[in-house]
């Protein structure tokens, strides 16, 4: 089980806490002005790097509340963990927004 | 059949060649999919100029050790599609290989525990009889007269309200399947080429032509992705994105026992699935880690809380010792459907996104999958599962057949 520092808490287990995958997603600035392929990728589209990964973590049966960690998914070693409201630390990896290539043909 | 009478493990059934210059398909990863789309590519379509390429050993990812689940029985229509196609032709796998995989239709019951999964459960039945797969509703009494070791007391938490029985489903022996398509595939031709790992891939006028491994530079006329877990990491090489998240996926297995578990027993609602393995083991899988990760392994709290639900559902399990546990990396969708396909790089397919669930479409997605490759466009069975249904919205939703255990 991990061991996850709650920035409000302090270190606590795992399952006190609940998942929330890619961290600093933004909602779309004006939803109704994106293509087709800029909305699925912000649905469905997320890295899924190994190696160093920013997630977002709630701290669930402790003070609610969201924050965000950096956690590397071929060791699950959590380096960092900070508030979603604080500065971010340097180095981390900001999700790709590209979006996806359409497929050249057929469906 | 005996438990104790399984046959000696086989003497090596294929070559260890040295990779070639060049292909006309390289197919990545040496699992059961890419095993699979080796042999149809072959024997159905006289391309025996392949290769699989293997970063580790073959068939030692989620083929090695997997609980081995075989069933069709997914309520929307595409689903249905591909994985009763690939439930016939396990039916006949074992004469068309000429190999004993050990299958085993003893059926599985998928209960359900609360209203909703009641009302579920029979729109699933009524949805899989329309689309030709067999199937039955039965209330606790018959699941008591198909598995005795179920306990259907309603003093419980989550007291079994009914079941989906599918009779064809079953279990078959991992490995030996990976070794049958193996053995096959090489007798046909194809390079069967370990501990070479795809490194990247060279893409000329926005076409593959080539793929660059860990034993040097192997041209391709196409390739074709089946790496599971590890497709966003050879995808962002190609130059474009899946929409997949990579997971731990944990199972284990009890010490030998007789045999006392006569089916297959699945439960969404309280988060187990149990089969008795031939030689006598308790196989149980749960839900995935709710994390990204490819450490082939997750967190001991998702194994108690499955053994807390094995137990409750079966109280002679409650004595069983513990064998072994692991895990795997499963690739899952946010519609827990695959993709296939087409990609943005022409000749170069892509067949991931199985999640928790690609065992038993082992023989159907490499049947399909070989026939897209061949002839560089989606098999009717892949067409619904292309990258474009992302953007289209046409998505595959399995998560009432398949949110937890596939």
């Amino acid at each position: 089980m991990l061991t996850i520092d709650c920035p409000h808490c302090g270190p606590r287990p795992e399952t006190e806490f609940g998942y929330g995958g890619q961290a600093h997603v933004a909602y779309p600035e004006d939803p109704s002005a994106l293509t087709d392929e800029e909305w699925a990728g912000y649905l469905f589209y997320r890295d899924n790097p190994r190696g160093e990964f920013a997630e977002r973590w709630v701290h669930s049966a402790g003070c609610r509340k969201w924050f965000n960690a950096v956690r590397d998914t071929r060791t699950y070693r959590i380096s960092a963990t900070y508030t979603s409201a604080g500065p971010v630390p340097a180095g981390i990896v900001r999700p790709r927004t590209d979006v996806p290539h359409p497929v050249s043909k057929g469906a | 059949m005996n438990q104790r009478n399984l046959p000696e493990h086989p003497d090596f059934l294929w070559d260890d060649p040295e990779p070639k210059s060049s292909y006309d398909v390289v197919i990545v990863g040496a699992g059961g999919h890419g095993l699979a789309t080796a042999y149809y590519l072959a024997s159905m379509h006289g391309i025996t100029n392949v290769a699989v390429l293997e970063r580790g050993w073959l068939a030692g990812g989620n083929m090695a050790r997997n609980t081995t689940i075989i069933r069709s029985n997914y309520l929307w229509d595409e689903s249905a599609a591909i994985y009763e196609h690939s439930l016939k032709l396990w039916e006949g796998l074992e004469e068309e290989l000429d190999y004993d995989i050990f299958f085993s239709q003893r059926g599985v019951l998928n209960l359900a525990h609360t209203l909703q999964d009641v009302r579920e459960s029979v729109r699933r039945v009524e949805a899989n009889r329309l689309n030709g797969v067999d199937a039955e509703w039965l209330d606790p009494r018959q699941v008591k007269e198909v598995c005795p070791i179920v306990n259907i007391a309603d003093d419980i938490r989550y007291p079994v309200m009914g079941a989906t029985y599918q009779p064809r489903a079953g279990i078959a022996k991992h490995d030996w399947v990976a070794w049958g398509y193996a053995r096959r595939a090489a007798e046909l031709g194809v390079d069967l080429i370990q501990n070479c790992e795809v490194t990247g891939f060279e893409i000329s006028g926005g076409r593959v032509i080539g793929v660059r491994t860990s034993r040097g530079r192997i041209g391709a006329g196409k390739v074709a992705l089946a790496a599971a877990g590890s497709t966003s990491v050879l995808t962002e090489l190609a130059g474009f994105r899946v929409p997949i998240q990579s997971h731990p996926l944990q199972a284990l297995v009890s010490e030998l026992h007789e045999i006392i578990h006569p089916t297959v027993v699945m439960s969404n609602h309280v988060h187990v699935y149990v089969s008795q393995a031939h030689k006598g083991e308790l196989v149980m899988g749960a839900g995935v880690d709710s994390y990204n990760g490819y450490g082939q392994r997750g967190s001991f709290h998702i194994i108690e809380q499955q053994m807390a639900a094995a137990v409750e559902l079966f109280p002679a399990f409650s004595r069983a010792h513990l064998l072994r546990t692991w895990g795997g990396i499963v690739d899952v969708t946010l519609d827990a459907s695959p993709v296939m396909g087409l990609t943005p790089v022409d000749q170069l397919y892509l067949d991931c996104g199985w999640g928790t669930g690609g065992f038993k479409a082992v023989p159907g997605a490499g049947w399909a999958y070989a026939d897209t490759i061949a002839h560089d466009r989606p098999h009717d069975l892949v067409a619904p599962y292309g990258l474009d249904r992302f953007v289209t919205g046409h998505l595959i939703d399995e998560h009432g057949a398949a949110a937890v255990a596939h």
